[in-house]
Order: C-alpha cells, then sequence, then structure tokens
C-alpha cells in the first residue's frame, strides 16, 4: 500500500467542545460535571508535502488537537478531512509488550500503526537494520536498555510509510545522538516532501522543520504562520501575557535591613521602557528598582544581583564600584535606581536581588531583598553557558587555503 | 478566529472519530486476531509451565467437585458418564467465565492502544473472547482423551457441537461487549461479575443433571438460561443420547426459542451499548 498522498486537506470549522465529565461511580449519585473546552472554532489547512508544526503552551489542547485528527477523541462540532493514510505517534512504540522479543513487537507495532500483517512481516528486516538492533533480535523487550527501545519504536514508525504523520513530541525522549537520529530522519521526512503534522513545544526543532506552524492558545488558533513567525508569538505568549507569569514563583526569602530605608519594588523593561516579564535575548533591558527613605542617609550603595535557577550569581552591578559619593537622601525621598544592560543572558528565568547599604562593607544594611523580581530570557537557541555572549566563530585551516569564516552564530 | 475556507478535494469525507467498528473490516480482523493470539501466547510461554496452568485450572476444579460430589454425596448417581459429564460442563463453564470476567477490564487494561492509536474499539471485548476461545479449543482436546477413556462412544451427534459452541461463543462475545462497555464508566461492574459468574456456575446443570431437580416447573425454568441449554444439548449429544435433549428438558422444542431469543437480546444489546460508549472510551478512561 504505497498510495503516497495526493492532496491533503483539513478542515475543522466551527466548534469543537469537549466535555471531560467526572461521573460518579455509583450509578445513582450525580456529582458536579465539569467542562474544558479543549479546542474553539480551530480550523487549519495542510497542504501535502508540508511540514506543520502545532505548537502551543501546555494545557494549550494541541495534544487533544492531534488526538482529534488521529481519530482517538471525536469532535463535537466541525469535520476532518483526510487524503491518505494516516499514522499517528502519540507515544512510540504503541502495543509493546516487554515479554516479548523484538521481532513480535515490531510487527505488533506495525499493525497497530495500520500495516496489516503480511506487510508488517515483509517490513521487518527493514526496521531491524534501521533500528541497528540485529544481535538483540530475540532478546525480550524487558531486557532493552530505554534508548534500544525508542530506536526499534523509531524505526517501526519510520518504516510503517504513512501519507500522514502525526507525531506528538518524541523528541523529548532518548539521548543526544538518537536525538539526532530523529532529526535526521525528520530531515529525510522533509526531503521527500512526506506530510508531517509535528506537536511540540522545542521552537528550534519547529524553526529547523516546518514550514509552518499552528500556535494553538486555551484551544483557540492564535496564529497560522511561518516558522519563524510562529516562534516569536509563542515566545511573546510564553512570556510576556499578564499575570501568566506566576508571580507566586518568587519566593523572597531573606530581608533585613534598619528600616532608614524601603525598597519598594523592583521590574524589569524592555529596549521601549515597558515593564516585562521576558525579554529577548540580545536587546537591551534596565533593571528597575523603586526605594524610599525613612531617615536621612548619607552616600549609601546600591547594589543589584541577578540569580539564575540554578543559583548561580551570573550578574552584580553596585555603586560602591564608582567610587563616587551617592549624596544625600532625606526621610520620605522617592528614588529609582536603573541598571541597564545588553541581555546576553542565557535563556531561562532569573531572579534579581536589590541591596541598599550605608557603608561599603555592606555590613550596615538599609534594605535588602532576594527575588524582589524575576524574569525570563527567550532565545531560539539554547545556550549551553551562563551567558551567550555575542561572538563570531571562524576556522582557519593551517595550510591549503586562506582562511574561512563560518557563519556568525550570535 | 473566524471560519477560513479551505478547499477540499470533491469525493474527500470526513474522517469519522473513535467508532465501534470502524469502516476497514480488514483491518478489523487483523487487530483482533493479532491482539488474541499475542494474550494467548502471552499466556502460553509466560510462566515455567506454560500452558499446563490454563488446563490446571479446570482440571482442579473438576477433581475437587467429583470427588465432593460423586465420593461425599453422590449427586452423579445414575448418571451414565457423569465424570465426563462433570468435566465437560466445568470447561463450557470455563469459557463463559474466563471470556466475560477476563473482558470486564479489559478496556481499562488496553489503555496505552485507545488512548494512543485509532483502532475500532469492538476489537478489545472481540480478542478477549477469542483468547479464550483458543484456550477452549486446548481444553477439548484434553475432554476428548477422557472422553476416550471413559468410553464414550463417537457419534454423528458430535457435530452439533459447532452450533452449539457458536451459540456459546456469540452469547460470551455479547455479555463481554456490555461488562466492558460498563467497567469504563462504573467500576462497580467487576465485583458485581464476581458474585454473578458462581451463581450461573450453580444454575446450569453441571454439578447436577436437569432431571434431578424435583419439580419438571424449575427445571424449565433452569432451561431458559442459555447456558443450560448448551451443556444439557452438549450432554445428549456428546456423552449421553439417554439423558434428556434440551428440547425435552425445557418440554418443547418451540419454548427452546426463548433462550435462543435471549441470546440475540443480548448481543443486540452488547453491540448497542458498546457502539454508543465507543466514541467517548479514551476519554473517559
Amino acid at each position: 500500500m504505497a498510495a503516497i498522498g495526493l492532496d491533503k486537506t483539513f478542515v475543522l470549522p466551527r466548534e469543537k467542545v469537549h466535555t471531560f465529565k467526572e461521573r460518579a461511580l455509583h450509578p445513582l449519585r450525580r456529582t458536579v460535571t465539569d467542562e474544558l473546552r479543549a479546542l474553539r472554532d480551530v480550523s487549519f489547512a495542510v497542504e501535502h508535502g508540508e511540514f506543520f508544526g502545532i505548537v502551543g503552551r501546555n494545557g494549550s489542547g494541541k495534544s487533544t488537537l492531534l488526538k482529534c485528527l488521529a481519530g482517538i477523541y471525536g469532535v463535537d462540532n466541525g469535520a476532518i478531512y483526510v487524503n491518505g493514510r494516516v499514522s499517528t505517534f502519540i507515544e512510540l512504540g504503541v502495543g509493546f509488550n516487554m515479554e516479548l522479543a523484538a521481532r513480535d513487537n515490531a510487527t505488533l507495532n506495525a499493525i497497530m500503526l495500520g500495516l496489516t500483517r503480511s506487510e508488517a512481516e515483509e517490513r521487518y528486516e527493514r526496521i531491524l537494520e534501521f533500528s541497528g538492533l540485529h544481535e538483540f533480535e530475540d532478546l525480550k523487550l524487558k531486557n532493552y536498555s530505554s534508548g534500544m527501545l525508542v530506536r526499534l519504536a523509531f524505526s517501526v514508525m519510520i518504516q510503517v510509510d504513512a501519507d500522514i504523520l502525526l507525531i506528538d513530541e518524541v523528541l523529548a525522549v532518548g539521548d543526544a545522538s538518537f536525538q539526532q537520529k530523529c532529526f535526521d530522519e525528520f530531515d529525510r521526512l522533509r526531503d521527500e516532501r512526506r506530510t508531517v503534522l509535528f506537536v511540540t513545544h522545542d521552537m528550534p526543532a519547529v524553526q529547523r522543520f516546518c514550514d509552518r506552524a499552528l500556535l494553538l492558545e486555551r484551544g483557540e488558533v492564535v496564529a497560522v504562520d511561518a516558522a519563524e513567525t510562529v516562534a516569536a508569538r509563542y515566545f511573546d505568549l510564553n512570556f510576556n501575557k499578564p499575570g501568566t507569569a506566576p508571580a507566586s514563583e518568587i519566593a523572597e526569602t531573606r530581608r533585613r535591613g534598619d528600616g532608614s530605608g524601603e525598597i519598594l519594588e523592583a521590574w524589569i523593561e524592555n529596549d521601549r521602557g515597558e515593564r516585562t516579564e521576558g525579554v529577548a535575548q540580545g536587546n537591551p533591558c534596565t533593571l528597575s528598582v523603586r526605594i524610599r527613605f525613612h531617615d536621612d542617609v548619607r552616600d549609601p550603595h546600591f547594589g543589584v544581583t541577578l540569580i539564575d535557577g540554578e543559583h548561580h550569581l551570573v550578574f552584580a552591578a553596585s555603586s560602591v564600584w564608582d567610587e563616587q559619593p551617592t549624596g544625600q537622601f532625606s526621610p520620605s525621598e522617592l528614588v529609582t535606581l536603573r541598571v541597564t544592560f545588553d541581555n546576553w543572558l542565557a535563556p531561562g528565568r532569573y531572579y534579581a536581588a536589590v541591596s541598599v547599604a550605608r557603608h561599603r562593607s555592606g555590613q550596615d544594611v538599609v534594605d535588602y531583598r532576594d527575588k524582589i523580581a524575576s524574569f525570563v530570557v527567550s532565545g531560539t537557541r539554547p545556550g549551553g553557558g551562563l551567558v551567550d555572549l555575542p561572538h563570531d566563530l571562524a576556522i582557519e585551516r593551517a595550510r591549503p587555503r586562506p582562511s574561512m569564516a563560518a557563519g556568525e552564530l550570535g | 478566529m473566524s471560519t477560513r475556507y479551505v478547499a477540499v478535494p470533491v469525493g474527500v469525507k470526513p474522517i469519522r472519530g473513535p467508532s465501534a467498528l470502524g469502516g476497514d473490516l480488514r483491518r478489523f480482523w487483523t487487530l483482533t486476531w493479532t491482539l488474541a493470539l499475542l494474550e494467548f501466547r502471552l499466556k502460553f510461554f509466560g510462566s515455567v509451565l506454560g500452558y499446563l496452568w490454563q488446563l490446571m485450572r479446570p482440571l482442579l476444579l473438576f477433581g475437587v467437585l467429583y470427588v465432593v460430589f460423586s465420593e461425599f454425596v453422590d449427586l452423579g448417581a445414575g448418571v451414565e458418564h457423569y465424570p465426563a459429564v462433570l468435566l465437560m460442563g466445568i470447561v463450557i463453564h470455563t469459557f463463559w467465565a474466563e471470556a466475560t470476567g477476563s473482558a470486564v477490564p479489559s478496556v481499562l487494561n488496553r489503555e496505552n492502544l485507545v488512548r494512543k492509536i485509532q483502532f475500532p474499539r469492538m476489537v478489545i471485548p472481540l480478542s478477549v473472547v477469542m483468547t479464550t476461545f483458543l484456550n477452549f479449543c486446548l481444553n477439548f482436546v484434553a475432554v476428548l482423551v477422557f472422553f476416550v477413556i471413559q468410553g464414550v462412544e463417537v457419534r454423528w451427534s458430535w457435530l452439533q457441537l459447532l452450533p452449539l459452541v457458536a451459540l456459546l461463543c456469540a452469547l460470551s462475545t455479547g455479555v463481554a461487549m456490555i461488562v466492558s462497555a460498563l467497567y469504563v464508566r462504573y467500576r462497580d461492574v467487576e465485583p458485581i461479575w464476581d458474585v454473578a459468574l458462581p451463581v450461573s456456575f450453580y444454575g446450569t446443570p453441571i454439578l447436577y443433571p436437569i432431571e434431578s431437580v424435583p419439580s419438571e416447573s424449575v427445571q424449565r425454568l433452569l432451561m431458559c438460561n442459555p447456558l443450560a441449554v448448551i451443556v444439557q444439548q452438549v450432554r445428549h449429544a456428546l456423552i449421553d443420547p439417554t439423558a434428556p435433549s434440551a428440547a425435552e428438558a425445557i418440554g418443547g422444542a418451540a419454548r427452546l426459542l426463548l433462550p435462543l431469543a435471549l441470546v440475540l437480546v443480548i448481543c443486540a444489546l452488547g453491540y448497542w451499548t458498546f457502539n454508543r460508549s465507543a466514541p467517548r472510551i479514551a476519554e473517559e478512561l
């Protein structure tokens, strides 16, 4: 059955509502029913040969959407049109049984994914070859390492040869070399112009593979656009939405001071001067602190530090190093401290601590607040280090040819 | 977002959501057979003695019941080939009990499939019945050996076994569909079924011959149970032609229509129940 898809169109117009009802175990008792609208009026079309991403935050309905497309969930309204055979990979190795050897499991899995028995047996050699598990062919699956399991499962998936592949975050598993293998397979699928719908929140993968992507938020389509655009919208949505970055996450642990002054609040501003909780990597941003003095304080020192999620101190700025007296502050005077920096921090969450002290030793603390503000740095590339310094990377060969610069990676 | 207009090629139909049977009959049977065989093989090779245990269960039950009811209490007095009758009855009831009993949690046990891939949901209870059927076939071989030892005569009437087993399968499948669909929502089904199965054992003339039931009207009432019809007719056709046939025991062939209708109703009800809950099973698990 190599009926390669001709033209595929998915249409999901109008309402799609899911009601997950918690039903009482007892048939005579009625309990409270909860309704969750997982998808609302989702419509989009995927052309034949397109690599299409479905992205969204946790709980945005993307997996539900995939399950509807796969025919696992029914839709309440609307219709899905499919032209060609669909294979779903919500999980690798559906139907795997730990008690059986690789051969049985591979054919079993292939049958589950839509092949007939003879087709499955026919392709077994190719599956085994792809997985590179020849020597473990007769080993029971329970004795496989998790990496081997994944390899076998992935091999089956690739060899099933469906017209349309629905893939749900399978890349989240496996070691680096396996991920690379997956990526290679994705490249192959792309080159073969296979139709793939890919659910993920791995933006680099979306940008790398997808032609277009759909962004879901609370069950609604926010955008259907080129992968780059959608990735940008995703970061926007993730880190800039008011009220979504949980303020409760910032648990102030220590506060000390003699009460002669008070740090009121601190926040991050982007380069346009707007308060934000998410800043894009590479842009200038400002940490602002509002301080009110209650007493006469002469030449206090102001300092801020940034720590990352793993408690590394990644940045510190202080007026101590300026050697300039900061001046005289009188009771009820309001001060705003601003620290502006080019944000080359690695993607992740950061916490700011602020201190005001009377002397440079930092002993007579006017006020000190730990984790007073928090913000998220978003970048499209996972950085390995604490910071992603702007840089050039050049490879210079010793002799044969004049040196060649290989692309900038800033 | 407003509804966009998207071109749909002519002739492409919207996909149906999850359903009981699905559109593709071939895939349906492939899946049912694959799952049934898998389960059977796992039972077979799962433990050291494998199949022996499958066989031991009805045999041990038979041994205990035989000793108790023919040595201590002489229920089998005057019954031709009582041990054969008893063993055959136990094997038939084991089929029924295993098929329905393991169907109860079957959908839940296959959760990883139900929630991960699209396939006709009816595959699950059917594959359970099929696994049990394979088991039954092997058990029946043991029964045949026993028949030879007991000196039961081979007769043409043995062919009646085929429609009778078909009836047994239909009954078990119907009930399997009902209980497996209900169990998804109501976990009470399991304890209820645990109680119901012994009741069905004693409500069927296995231990005792039907003619030993004192009142004729009670006899006929008992014979309304489709299982009783099957067990009684098997006894008549396979083991002892002098024993009353199912038609004689119920008091006329026309009355047999009642248990037969019951099987039909159970099958229809099972299909209806399962079909109705199939689209939402994945969500309700």
